[in-house]
């Protein structure tokens, strides 16, 4: 796959949308609009979240995600599938995680690499980057990439703060083509590893190449859409092989809590659900939550049991893994039984900043604009009532500043008064 | 030469609300985001408007805020008219706090406040007078090449 930033993850259905502005009142980066009747998401600031997903009562709202057949692709001889640890809690009575191993070669992959093992490695190799003592504190994880980008486009103080350590995904990835290269004897291009994805947020970073210089996966299908063709399949396995190698840790970066829990580290916080996280890093941009040393925030409730992607209610799902974790030992995967030191998990590159929240990179053009936003301000009702097509009252005084809506829009306002 | 440009805030803050304690230094944020000014500034400048409301919402029934911000400075004066501070020396030490149980179940009362909005800013003058209230003026440089020297 080539790294490409532009890609859109979450796309609306015009002919399903009525305008009713529940999208756009709960975006948290105040990303879409309503015009003429129809959102319209504003993609420099879309931070593939999923809310409005979530939200839109119309289905109007889709995940944009590779379709099952790509991994039919001829290019791939040999086709590895990638489960989040959150595909675990999607099924009943799954006592057994090699059912869903078994499920998966049914379904048409060749192997199976979790992304748990991925993940309890990035857990070893986050304890051996803060014994280092030079991770600035308190550090932010950088597991959820939705929380990720929202932190480059709207709290560039707390850049420095994020975990420098690639996603368990692309470690998995990275690891399970090396490992099938050398067992087949193809060429790592000719091996298919294909994510399966509880988000849009997981699927915009492994295109656009969060932390890794290129794209690690060769595609990306969506958890929804692989549950209804791995349950009949799960229901044809009699006697299941000892096929998974994962341990609780592993498991338990499916929930919120869970990576922080892996880190054995008692100043920590944990917080999920997009209102919170961004109370969180108000806070911290104050000057708060200093004594803590790990932070780890996830943009959905529950954290990933709750993508949008996913079947199963989170809190049901989290409830799953948790009895699904007394059969299993605390970790399975640790760094010496590969061939990697830490540097193969740090960032390859860093992520940049986004400058969309700037008006103008010259600060005097900048000035007049902002002096021009706050002077609309004052005139508005402050109800922020969404009638107008903007979130806020706020944001429909930036959108008049900048020529985007008239001010007659705003239907609370008496237009005479302005006279 | 033009005329400077000048962005000036108003703010009312109330007291005893802690559910809406933030909101001016949330707005303050915003607007130095959209000037586009270098994060370290934003955080001081985040920091000492926000220690500062709180601290009229905690200890003085709220008051006023107000923020200029040029291409040169961001000026803050807090403005209330709470029980003043007696001993302002006492008030600035580290630790120092006069703040109810109550209220220090919430979180505050560490006694921070001052000293952090003394660190953080580059200038700091309080007025104060018993039964009369208490004013705080800051400013913040913005030296687009040295970044200040606090950290
Ligand atoms: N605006 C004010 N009016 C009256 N008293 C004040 C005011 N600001 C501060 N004080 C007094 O100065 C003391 C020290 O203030 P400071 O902000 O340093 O600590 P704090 O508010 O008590 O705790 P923290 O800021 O760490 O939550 C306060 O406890 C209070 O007695
Ligand atoms: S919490 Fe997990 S599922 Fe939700 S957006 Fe973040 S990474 Fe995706
Ligand atoms: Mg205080």
């Amino acid at each position: 796959m080539q790294k490409n930033d532009q890609i859109h993850t979450v796309k609306l259905d015009k002919d399903k949308c009525m305008g009713c502005v529940s999208c756009m009142k709960r975006c948290p980066t105040e990303a879409i609009r309503v015009r003429n009747g129809k959102a319209r998401i504003h993609y420099e600031r879309c931070i593939s979240c999923g809310e409005c997903v979530r939200v839109c009562p119309h289905q109007a709202k889709k995940v944009i995600y590779d379709d099952f057949s790509i991994i039919e692709d001829p290019r791939f001889k040999y086709k590895i599938a990638l489960p989040a640890p959150s595909l675990y809690g999607q099924f009943e009575n799954l006592d057994n995680l090699n059912y869903l191993i078994e499920g998966l070669l049914k379904i048409g992959f060749d192997d199976v690499y979790e992304v748990a093992r991925g993940a309890e490695l990035v857990s070893e190799a986050t304890r051996t980057l803060f014994d280092s003592g030079k991770l600035k504190k308190p550090v932010i994880s950088t597991a959820c990439p939705a929380v990720v980008q929202l932190i480059l486009l709207r709290f560039h103080d707390l850049k420095d703060n994020l975990l420098p350590v690639q996603a368990p995904v692309d470690i998995s990835a990275k690891l399970a083509r090396e490992e099938a290269a050398k067992k087949t004897g193809l060429k790592p291009e000719e091996i298919g590893i294909f994510f399966i994805s509880p988000c849009p947020a997981k699927i915009h970073a492994l295109h656009s190449g969060l932390g890794v210089s290129k794209p690690t996966v060769d595609g990306v299908l969506s958890a929804s859409d692989i549950y209804f063709r791995l349950l009949p399949a799960m229901k044809q396995v009699e006697e299941p092989r000892d096929l998974s190698q994962i341990g609780i840790f592993g498991l338990s970066w499916a929930a919120s809590g869970g990576e922080a829990a892996t880190l054995l580290k008692n100043k920590y916080l944990a917080a999920d659900g997009m209102e919170n996280v961004l109370n969180i890093l108000k806070e911290l941009e104050n000057g708060k939550l200093n004594d803590l040393e790990f932070i780890e925030l996830n943009a959905c409730i529950g954290g990933c049991v709750g993508g949008v992607l996913n079947i199963e209610n989170p809190f049901v799902a989290r409830a799953k893994l948790q009895t699904r974790r007394k059969y299993l030992p605390v970790t399975k995967n640790s760094i010496s039984q590969t061939d990697k030191n830490l540097d193969y998990f740090v960032w390859e590159c860093e992520p940049d900043v986004t400058n969309v929240m700037q008006l103008d990179e010259d600060i005097n053009v900048a000035m007049a604009l902002l002096e021009r936003i706050n002077k609309i301000e004052k005139i508005l009702p402050m109800l922020d009532c969404g009638c107008c097509g903007a979130p806020s009252c706020r944001a429909f005084a930036e959108d008049v500043a900048l020529g985007e809506a008239k001010i007659t829009d705003c239907h609370r306002i008496n237009v005479e008064d302005l006279l | 030469m033009s005329e400077q440009t000048r962005i000036s805030l108003e703010f009312d803050v109330e007291g005893d609300n802690f559910v809406s304690a933030g909101k001016a230094s949330e707005a303050v944020k915003g607007n130095l985001k959209m000037l586009g000014l270098p994060p370290t500034i934003i955080r001081r400048a985040a920091i000492v408007m926000y220690e500062g409301e709180i601290n009229m919402v905690i200890h003085a029934k709220g008051g006023k805020a107000y923020v200029d911000i040029t291409d040169k400075d961001i000026s803050i004066t807090l403005k209330d008219e709470g029980p003043g501070i007696e001993n302002i020396e006492l008030a600035m030490q580290e630790g120092y706090s006069t703040a109810p149980d109550a209220i220090r179940a919430l979180g505050f009362g560490a006694g921070m406040g001052l000293p952090n909005m003394k660190k953080y800013s580059d200038n700091m003058e309080i007025e104060s007078e018993v039964g009369k209230g208490t004013t705080v003026r800051m400013k913040i440089n913005i030296q687009p090449d040295s970044e200040g020297q606090q950290q």
